[in-house]
């Protein structure tokens, strides 16, 4: 019970928090925060996979760019509506989702990182092959007018905030209720012991298939809110750096905690905008940074809070 | 009597606090209203510079970086805009789409500029234009890209200070059919870059009477290229080349040894070997071949007194290198386009009288009214000609021959040989 009031009185800190930042921070910051609102349900996706059920992989790129792209394609090429385009990205996510995982869970371990690496890779190509249609490279803007569901303008500042929220609101409620679940708990014995949760007759391939469909649902909600929020959906975004972002922001955040992929996300961002106006060579007081934390604090900055003091977090 | 004491020591309390808080009031409103008058005549001119100080684009940052620098400085000690100085604020958008989108939106909100500038890469300029637009900032590029004339962005992104790649690849079929063969194989990246090669060089060659017997793309992650070669039809009597990247040497080393001593013509990009020294070993095999250049990296007998003055000021020498270190070579190709840009939004902001971002439509419009710009030390890669409806400027492109390791100018062609039919009219995009 105790537990329960804990986490409730946490989800309500985060999400009324961040709804209130918004008439805080300057312009700049609160642009920045919905960034990172979209760029933490991407992390969140990961975090399904990676924190709790121990699959490292690094191909989420393609599943990002697979709703950024399925939203985009529907817009541009097609002419469908925003809202009907936004399900259509994650339509295109979960499909994508759902083949790569059923390839790729046939493999383990390292393996299973090469293979979604690989898988990622050909994504990319594939991007820049169907260059006629994706501009490959150069990507695809997405005209200011089009980017609006009925007359709500999703380009408007105050809106795509409130978009981003939605959004993050809703993924993290989703996060927090599954974790909690039976089955996100089977998750969690899954990423413990794998061998021992198979033998008590869980269908573990079945359960590691569906957390990568929700993990790649995850993503391509967020790549395709990112095209429809900002207007641009490029090549850039299936490659491997994109791939390895998530994994960065779960790592610092703190993998296997709700929060931890906000705090992730957020810190990255803030790390590269600060360590930018310091000197050209930021990227070095970035990786320096990062090495600290992953020496000093391994679990990431919400599982340290969770080892040290706060053993209920979620 | 202590009560007296009491009231008038309170009296006087409030009376100091009031005059206090009056005199604060009146420090912050005062001074406040004044600066405010003065703005418009000291504070500086802010333009914010989306430099590529890392990722792909670095090589060209560095130099765009140089040339942002030095024309600057020019302008200031020419008395700055409408007076007042121009302040240079530049972030590293890493070559990447998201972060140029961010830098593009910290100039706007966070730092305050009035104009952001000078963006190369086709994929940041494509990822931060929707943001220009949406924040009401004039977008300057200096991309080479056809993606402002297309009409795919917005009427706040202009390119007026460089050519774009449909214009320059068109300019060249007339010169490549007559004086170097009418079969042409090409060889270009299979990505976006590559297809404009490909799309409108074909197109324009074929208008020349010429055929493009093979197109061959190669995928941007190879890195040897022996088995396109055999590609190529033996009756080729051109390769066209516009390979791009770190792996260009290569390119380079193996087609010499696929060919050996007898090749066809070969015509190629300089974006390929921007920031490449010519005498790097491999290269030697480029002998007696020509390049597109956007402006020549080599000082040529007849250079005009606008490029000598615009080196001087780069610290760029004779032979296309940095003056402090002779195996710096620059992006002289590209890199004038800075210059003119940033001359251009001087003379943009002058015409309109620019005060600050209020005026920034009326900037635009500025622009967009220009039209002919003689060769001068506000242009010093030759004249131009800005298409307002189409927000792109044309100008003279240079065909030069690597001769004895240095790469000689052998035609020049007019503006007219550049311009193509209208895509798009932003004019008619509100504000």
């Amino acid at each position: 019970m105790k537990s329960w009031l804990q986490h409730t009185f946490m989800h309500a800190l985060v999400l009324v928090g961040l709804a209130a930042l918004f008439f805080v921070l300057s312009e700049y910051h609160a642009g920045n925060l919905a960034r990172i609102m979209i760029f933490a349900v991407y992390a969140m996706g990961y975090n399904i996979m990676f924190g709790y059920t121990g699959l490292l992989s690094l191909g989420h790129a393609l599943f990002f760019s697979a709703g950024l792209y399925g939203l985009t394609l529907s817009m541009h090429l097609l002419n469908i509506p925003a809202a009907f385009a936004l399900v259509l990205g994650i339509l295109a996510s979960i499909i994508v989702s759902g083949v790569v995982g059923f390839f790729a869970l046939r493999t383990r371990g390292v393996a299973f990182m090469i293979v979604t690496l690989m898988f990622a890779q050909a994504g990319f190509l594939a991007i820049l092959l169907a260059g006629k249609y994706t501009r490959g490279d150069e990507g695809i803007v997405l005209a200011q007018a089009t980017r609006s569901i009925g007359s709500i303008d999703l380009s408007d500042a105050t809106t795509r905030y409130f978009a981003a929220y939605l959004l993050f609101a809703l993924a993290y409620g989703f996060c927090a209720y599954l974790v909690q679940s039976g089955f996100g708990r089977t998750l969690i014995g899954i990423r413990e012991n794998e061998e021992r949760a198979q033998m008590l007759g869980y269908n573990v391939q079945r359960h590691k298939w569906i957390a990568v469909v929700i993990s790649g649902t995850l993503s391509g909600l967020a790549g395709a809110a990112f095209a429809l929020l900002w207007g641009y959906a490029g090549a850039t975004f299936a490659t491997v750096q994109y791939s390895i972002y998530p994994l960065l922001y779960v790592l610092l955040g703190g993998a296997g905690t709700l929060i931890g992929p906000l705090l992730g996300t957020a810190f990255m961002f803030y790390l590269i905008d600060f360590a930018s106006e310091i000197t050209p060579a930021y990227m070095l007081i970035a990786g320096v940074t990062l090495i600290a934390l992953t020496l000093f604090l391994p679990h990431g900055l919400a599982g340290e809070l969770r080892r040290r003091w706060l053993r209920w977090l979620p | 009597m202590a009560n007296n004491i009491k009231d008038i020591g309170r009296r006087q309390t409030l009376k100091t606090l009031a005059l206090g808080a009056g005199a604060v009031a009146a420090s912050n409103t005062l001074p406040g209203l004044m600066g405010h008058t003065q703005a418009a005549s000291s504070d500086p001119i802010k333009v914010g510079f989306q430099v590529h100080r890392t990722g792909i684009g670095a090589a060209y940052g560095r130099w765009y970086d140089r040339t942002t620098e030095a024309v600057v400085a020019r302008i200031n000690a020419e008395g700055g805009i409408n007076g007042r100085p121009v302040e240079i604020v530049a972030e590293d958008d890493g070559t990447d789409p998201k972060r140029g989108a961010e830098v593009v939106e910290k100039f706007a909100t966070q730092h305050s500029c009035d104009v952001s500038f000078g963006t190369l890469f086709s994929h940041v300029v494509y990822g931060s234009s929707p943001r220009a637009g949406e924040l009401k900032m004039p977008y300057f590029v200096v991309s080479e890209g056809h993606h402002v004339a297309s009409g795919a962005l917005n009427r706040y992104t202009l390119q007026p200070g460089i050519t774009d790649v449909k214009s320059q690849v068109e300019a060249m079929g007339p010169f490549i059919a007559e004086n170097l063969g009418k079969k042409v194989t090409m060889i270009y990246p299979d990505f976006a870059f590559g297809h404009d090669h490909r799309d409108y060089f074909s197109a324009a060659f074929e208008a020349q009477g010429g055929t493009i017997l093979e197109k061959i793309a190669i995928p941007p992650t190879e890195t040897s290229f022996t088995r396109y070669f055999p590609k190529i039809p033996r009756d080729t009597e051109v390769v066209y080349h516009v390979m791009v990247g770190p792996a260009v040497l290569t390119f380079v080393k193996e087609m010499g040894e696929f060919f050996g001593p007898s090749r066809p013509e070969i015509f190629g990009f300089i974006d390929s070997l921007e920031a490449v020294d010519l005498a790097s070993p491999g290269l030697e095999f480029l002998e007696g071949t020509y390049f597109w250049e956007g402006n020549p990296r080599y000082a040529q007998e007849n250079n005009s007194e606008f490029d000598t003055a615009f080196r001087e000021a780069v610290g760029v020498d004779n032979n296309g290198a940095s003056v402090t270190d002779a195996k710096d070579i620059s992006t002289y190709g590209h890199m004038f386009g800075c210059w003119e840009t940033m001359y251009i939004i001087k003379a943009g902001m002058e015409a309109c009288n620019y005060q600050g971002p209020k005026d920034r439509a009326s900037l635009i419009e500025a622009v967009e009214a220009m039209s002919d710009m003689p060769h001068s030390m506000e242009h010093p890669q030759g004249a131009k000609r800005f298409n307002g409806k189409t927000h792109q400027t044309f100008g003279h492109q240079y065909i030069s021959q690597f001769e004895g390791g240095r790469l000689n100018v052998v035609h020049t062609t007019s503006i007219e040989d550049t311009l193509y039919e209208d895509e798009v009219d932003y004019t008619k995009q509100s504000f």
